[in-house]
């Protein structure tokens, strides 16, 4: 995947927050004022044409907010989301109405993601009849038939209904869906994460052999870092809605600057019972604070194996290391 | 060795059967149909309510008496063969029998169109209050909280003072208050369908919010909506029937079920068939619209396969 331009990203995240007005719970007045759960606070990354962009972190850190945020599911308090050069987030509904087709998701829950009511073509079909209208009906069905078997259905499971298809096969269909308008970019919000093992492997491989084809750019989220590692070209640590580390996977996975990196990474199981029995898992303590109130500093300071007095102190921001690695660790 | 062997075939058989037959993909609707088929009590319920629809619409063309003919020489005569007075006649001395089939038009009719009044509004009330949620829901959601305060009885009244005693008036009348429920139940499904990973997906790909109201909420809203509205269906019959007793729903000479046995009622003693013969139509049509519409939830339930 050599072929991309390096020099110009296809969308910029600058600084993107996703805050929620929240009521604490409880017996509470109207008038109470409302607690702000800052779901992500001010995450930026660039992603290139043809890239892959892995996300990760535990649940709740705001890695699904984050990829609904980038294509306005929720929307965005503040920030700036840059699209070919254009500030989404600045622009009306109607340049989202055009984005879209350029941008397209895949769901973490492969039947729920599909209307129970509605046949595989109609499913797969749906975003050419929203964003391509002047299409005839066998234009559109030729390219959901071609769709389909590119993703590995057959052509005569056109008019059955997502019930009756398997976790692996209904994820085939919400990719076909994704794939179908040619998108520049796919986010992939956990979509493996339901399958099993094997199916995993088979819906990652697809995704790979179709990115290569399409020349698409993907956002892949997981918190599987096995597959992230399979799948990605640089990686996104995150924790309680802010940006660990961000580097190349291999620096990542090599020399992890990061100490919350590091622990995600010891817990990786190693397919080797000698060298599994004798590695040490850096356990973290405690739990992942809440976000409604989150610690001083760097948030990561209250579980961190190595934090000082200065880390209660200082906010840290994303700074270079290499040319590899960002990291937002005060001590790397 | 050999069992296992036949076993194999068998299935290989079957397989490649069920691999050219099965192109066409059974829908939930499908499903939904071949489970209802299988619910005696439902199906006897719908040939029943068939039987009676074609009976009252045409019945009344077919037998020789009229529903408005006072025959003054054959005053409260009880059931008999003679004259088609199958029913005997009321205390005018009209025949029971066109009257009851003549009132059972103005009864199906009271039910279908109060029902139908019911769908249409209940459902877009409730769908577009829960889709868009918000101040909007709250607006309309009061307005049918409002609506449900009025007492209904004092309502028609008022209407039937006002504007006079018409047939509209009370389809009106039923109307405004049969949608409410309904859109209640509407609204409350479509805040669950609204979070649902495919309703997300539609707004990812950009569909138009409308689209996605009629495209993918309101289907999946259509399997409470029928059980819902076989259930509505008794509950406007019998609201007529009670608008009527009042004095309230249908004129005479035009009849209805409720208005037979509010009459029959007065000569319970003397002539218990003027009672009894509209109470048995009226309970018949009211139990088995309620067997078709607990069919209709057991059959449109997914989860029962």
């Amino acid at each position: 995947m050599a072929e991309f331009d390096k020099t110009q990203p296809i969308l910029s995240v600058r600084d993107i927050k996703v805050h929620f007005q929240v009521s604490g719970g409880g017996a509470e007045w109207p008038w109470t004022p409302k607690k702000t759960l800052k779901a992500v606070d001010g995450v930026s990354f660039d992603l290139f044409a043809g890239e892959t962009l892995g996300v990760v972190g535990e649940s709740g850190c705001g890695k699904s907010t984050l990829s609904r945020a980038i294509i306005n599911l929720v929307p965005a308090t503040a920030g700036e989301i840059v699209w070919m050069g254009k500030d989404l987030l600045k622009g009306s509904a109607r340049d989202w109405h055009a984005v879209r087709r350029d941008i397209q998701m895949i769901f973490q829950d492969p039947l729920a993601s599909l209307n129970p009511r509605m046949t595989i073509a109609q499913i797969i079909a749906e975003p050419l009849k929203t964003h391509r209208p002047e299409l005839s009906d066998e234009q559109v069905m030729e390219r959901v038939r071609k769709m389909m078997t590119r993703v590995g259905l057959t052509e005569q499971q056109i008019n059955r209904y997502p019930h009756e298809f398997s976790g692996g096969q209904c994820q085939r269909i919400g990719i076909a869906r994704a794939l179908i308008l040619e998108p520049k970019l796919v986010i992939c919000d956990e979509p493996v994460s339901a399958l099993d093992v094997s199916i995993q492997a088979q819906i990652i491989n697809l995704l790979k052999e179709l990115q290569r084809e399409m020349g698409l750019a993907l956002i892949f989220i997981a918190h599987d870092l096995a597959v992230v590692k399979h799948i990605s070209d640089r990686i996104l640590v995150m924790y309680l809605g802010r940006e660990m580390e961000l580097a190349r996977k291999s620096a990542l996975y090599d020399r992890p600057s990061h100490p919350y990196t590091r622990a995600l990474l010891s817990a990786i199981p190693v397919p080797d019972p000698a060298r599994e029995r004798n590695k040490t898992i850096e356990l973290l303590g405690g739990d992942l604070p809440s976000p409604l109130n989150p610690p001083s500093g760097c948030v990561f300071r209250t579980r961190c194996p190595k934090a000082e007095a200065r880390c209660a102190q200082e906010k840290p921001r994303l700074r270079e290391l290499d040319a590899e690695t960002q990291s937002s660790c005060l001590l790397a | 060795m050999q069992f296992t062997k036949a076993k194999k075939q068998a299935l290989a058989e079957s397989l490649a059967n069920a691999a050219d037959a099965r192109t066409q993909g059974r829908s939930p609707w499908a499903d939904a149909r071949r489970r209802f088929l299988k619910n005696r009590a439902a199906v006897a319920s719908v040939v029943i309510l068939l039987l009676l629809a074609i009976l009252v619409v045409a019945g009344p063309w077919v037998l020789p008496n009229d529903f408005d003919y006072t025959d003054t020489s054959n005053m409260g005569i009880a059931p008999t063969l003679e004259g088609w007075h199958l029913f005997g006649t009321d205390d005018n001395g009209r025949d029971l029998l066109v009257r009851t089939l003549v009132g059972g038009r103005v009864t199906f009719m009271v039910g279908l169109l109060g029902t139908l009044v019911s769908v249409v509004i209940g459902v877009t009330w409730g769908a577009v209050a829960g889709f868009f949620g918000g101040r909007i829901d709250g607006l309309m959601m009061r307005f049918v909280d409002v609506m449900y305060a009025l007492p209904f009885m004092l309502f028609a009244i008022l209407l039937m003072t006002f504007f006079g005693r018409s047939l509209t008036l009370m389809f009106v009348a039923l109307g405004a208050i049969s949608w409410l429920d309904m859109a209640r139940i509407v609204r409350g499904q479509t805040l669950a369908l609204k979070s649902k990973e495919f309703v997300e997906a539609a707004h990812a790909i950009g569909v138009s919010r409308r689209a996605i109201i009629f495209r993918h909420i309101v289907p999946n809203l259509l399997g409470i909506v029928v059980v819902y509205a076989t259930v509505t269906i008794p509950g406007v019959i019998l609201t007529e029937s009670v608008l009527s007793f009042l004095g309230l729903g249908v004129q005479d000479p035009m009849t209805s079920w409720g208005v037979l046995v509010q009459d029959g009622s007065r000569q319970m003693d003397t002539a218990p068939w003027m009672l009894l013969i509209p109470a048995a139509f009226l309970s018949v049509t009211m139990y088995c619209a309620n067997f078709v519409g607990d069919g209709l939830r057991d059959a449109l339930d997914p989860k029962d396969r």
